[in-house]
């Protein structure tokens, strides 16, 4: 790893640079979310919200008394079931504390709350907004939609749906995660802000600029594979070409899942962005979103057509070669750069279609791709780092998983249901359903 | 502007910043000394937060009772963690370690655990018997900005003797022939194999001792303050990482002037940038935003620094292999 100042110091300048054109990909997000109908408010720092929903619709009028250093407000829910309120700029991160407390009077008739504990502490913890969690005790949907969009009638049936569509979105970061793995070794932690970039900028097109949703969607896509292509160009070559150990690639993509994540949030904002389309289907006597359906036939088919491009094609081949052995792949002829950049292409491209998709599954905010990155890891273990075929496979397991878990155990604890598989597969079978025993060293 | 000088020395002394650094010794263990890729030390802190804390409020137990559960359910995360992985590869206990912590923040903050977690709101008043300990008379101490109550000097004596404590402790460790057979497993696992050591034992003592520590940090957190899940996301591993590279790896001394400087520049920055927008003199940013800046400076610091300085500050370029 010798190398002299000089090296260094364009190293340094690259790759500040390619943040800075990193970034500039999203000058255009930047603007838009400037011409958002609410203009940012400058005194507004420190914000403490909540969503009141019953079913997946929001309730209205519901009231909150919000005290604190400085606060004495009472917030009531607007149509969404939202609510908010203000903290002062004099509100330390660490050590104020603020309590929420429900006016359960307000609640819908016979409504009562979970957990009898109309109260809640809060304390912002270097972040600047807060949420404060209040859910209704459990009473049987009748038919409405919202949220996903689905219903409770047939909640096996629902819960199916739900996890092959997450599957199948899944299964597209998954495929780019372990085709990068499977080239260059490296694990990528800041795979999941593409997937955020996707969903993010299909929002800004489709809700800001007011696109229709084919064309924004296509463009997202377009965006985030530029945005592949520029990480491999400007970060992972110079630092491949620098021999640098994969551990350290490794850490080196904690820090730049960091740096994009919270550059998303600066611009961005800390909310939700709602990403929900139109009409719901009766499928079996469950009601779909259209649009989820829809998503999950375009997602088989963008993985068949991706399994023929990988058998099929020369460059598919070549990259299955250089994934089984780039020394060798290299022996005869193969320029495995340019295989690792269409690596980078093709991965960036899928995880941008599954950024979309998922963006409208389960709406888009700035940690969106990092809420999901664990079940795409978890995918990739479980079919077997880094075989195409193995990621497809643990990701619909994983996204069955996830769904169905739901069934059993209190969503709030899905993604946990699907990371404790996980750790009980690998203690049965490290290698994943579909690896081999060697790459498990 | 000498408030946010004292602001940055006031966040060298923090008895935070004496956790992060008793959590960042146990995975300097971990990662600089055994080679192991510990990126759930959120986890062993969320045991150590929630141990004491649950303890002592659901079960009424004594303070060293409560210490004694924490550091019981510590050993037992090391076990669950390191069984199933100390064998693979290395960047299968990454995997590891990264989604178990992540399904102990899912499981205290559940709605569902409300009663004895305290859900997504999280725990307090469970000090009261810490502060009993206190011998210091009631009364402020100190001068100009660095004013304390008694509480407050009595966790910092107590916080910043452990980490002195600890480091001393982690120094004998390494020396010992104990910590040269686990520096052999950092270089090459199959020489010290085959020299008839037990590879695997020897991870999973590591890996307990350093986890303890990251429990006892975990402790020391939640004191001064309330148990709030939301503190135990990755972002807490990944702080620790940086502070640990930022003094470095296969150190001693790194881990602690890692958090020492870590927490001062964030200090810094964040209040600069603060005193800068209020005076009109930065416009391109709202108080808002100033917020998430730290997590993006961190973010960059942690890549620069394991591109161009791998070893850390005080590290010895030989000494650390990121291998694996």
């Amino acid at each position: 790893m010798l190398h002299s100042p000089m090296r260094a110091k364009r190293l340094i300048i690259k790759l500040l640079s390619s943040l800075v054109m990193i970034f500039a990909v999203f000058a255009s997000a930047n603007a838009a979310s400037a011409a958002t109908p609410e203009p940012v408010d400058p005194s507004k720092i420190f914000t403490i919200s909540g969503t009141m929903s019953d079913c997946g619709k929001g309730i209205a009028g519901v009231n909150f008394h919000i005290v604190g250093p400085g606060l004495d407000v009472i917030s009531t829910t607007d149509k969404t079931g939202r609510w908010e309120a203000t903290a002062p700029q004099t509100t330390k991160y660490d050590t104020d504390r603020f309590t929420v407390e429900i006016d359960v009077n307000t609640l819908p008739k016979g409504r009562k709350l979970f957990i009898d504990n109309t109260k809640r502490t809060i304390v912002f913890n270097h972040v600047n907004s807060a949420s404060a969690t209040f859910k209704l005790a459990e009473i049987k949907c009748a038919g409405t939609t919202g949220g996903n969009g689905t219903t409770a009638e047939n909640p096996g049936l629902n819960a199916l749906f739900n996890g092959i569509n997450l599957g199948l979105m899944l299964a597209m970061a998954a495929i780019g995660l372990s085709l990068i793995y499977g080239t260059t070794g490296l694990s990528n932690f800041a795979h999941g802000e593409m997937v955020t970039v996707g969903a993010l900028t299909l929002w800004t097109f489709n809700k800001v600029l007011l696109w229709d949703l084919i064309p924004s969607a296509l463009l997202a896509i377009a965006i985030v594979t530029l945005f592949g292509w520029a990480q491999d160009a400007f970060i992972w070559k110079p630092l491949r070409k620098r021999k640098i150990g994969l551990t350290q690639m490794m850490i080196v993509s904690i820090g730049l899942s960091m740096v994009v994540r919270y550059f998303l949030q600066m611009i961005y904002g800390g909310n939700t962005k709602v990403l929900t389309q139109g009409s719901t289907w009766q499928v079996l006597g469950v009601r779909i979103p259209a649009v989820n359906i829809i998503c999950s036939g375009i997602s088989i088919l963008v993985l068949i057509a991706f399994t023929l491009f990988l058998t099929r094609t020369r460059i598919g081949k070549a990259t299955r070669a250089v994934s089984d052995n780039p020394a060798l792949a290299a022996s005869t002829g193969i320029d495995v750069e340019k295989i690792i950049r269409v690596v980078w292409v093709v991965s960036a491209m899928l995880t941008g279609i599954s950024g979309v998709f998922i963006g409208l599954y389960m709406q888009a905010a700035w940690d969106t791709g990092f809420s999901i990155i664990l079940l795409v890891f978890a995918a990739v273990t479980l079919g077997g780092l880094g075989t195409s075929s193995g990621a497809a496979i643990g990701a619909m397991i994983i996204g069955l998983i996830v769904e169905l878990s739901t069934l059993i155990i209190p969503s709030d604890l899905k993604f946990a249901a699907a990371l404790a598989v996980l750790i009980i597969i690998l203690l049965v079978r490290p290698q994943g359903v579909m690896g081999r025993r060697q790459r498990i060293g | 502007m000498d408030l946010i000088f004292s602001n940055a020395v006031n966040a060298l002394f923090d008895p935070m910043t004496a956790a992060y650094a008793i959590a960042a010794i146990g995975i300097a263990l971990h990662f600089g000394f055994t080679g192991l890729l510990n990126f759930g030390q959120a986890s062993f802190m969320a045991v150590g937060a929630y141990g004491f804390a649950i303890a002592t409020i659901s079960f009424h137990l004594p303070f060293w009772g409560a210490v004694a559960v924490s550091v019981g359910l510590s050993v037992l995360l090391a076990f669950l963690l390191g069984i199933p992985t100390l064998r693979l590869r290395s960047d299968y206990l990454a995997i590891v370690t990264i989604a178990a912590s992540e399904m102990l923040r899912y499981a205290v903050s559940t709605t569902s655990a409300q009663p004895l977690t305290g859900g997504p709101q999280g725990l307090n008043n469970y000090s009261t018997e810490f502060y009993g300990l206190n011998p210091i008379p009631v009364g402020t101490y100190g001068f100009w900005n660095f004013t304390y109550s008694e509480r407050e000097v009595f966790i910092r004596i107590v916080s910043w003797s452990l980490v002195i404590v600890f480091a001393i402790v982690l120094a004998i460790l390494v020396r010992s022939p104990w910590g040269r057979v686990i520096k052999g497993i950092r270089e090459d696992e199959d020489a010290v194999r085959s020299l008839g050591k037990n590879v695997y034992a020897y991870k999973m003592q590591s890996l307990v001792v350093g986890g303890l520590l990251g429990t006892i940090a975990g402790i020391l957190f939640v004191i001064p303050r309330s148990v709030q899940p939301g503190n135990y996301g990755t972002q807490l591993t990944f702080f620790l990482w940086t502070m640990l590279l930022l003094g470095g790896a296969s150190t001693v001394i790194g881990s602690v002037v890692g958090a020492m400087i870590f927490w001062g520049l964030l200090s810094l920055s964040d209040d600069l940038l603060r005193a800068g927008v209020d005076n009109g003199v930065i416009t391109f940013l709202t108080n808002d935003q100033v917020g998430t800046i730290r997590f993006i400076i961190v973010g960059l610091g942690l890549m620069l620094l394991v591109i161009f300085r791998p070893q850390g500050i005080f590290g010895n370029k030989k000494e650390l292999q990121f291998n694996g």
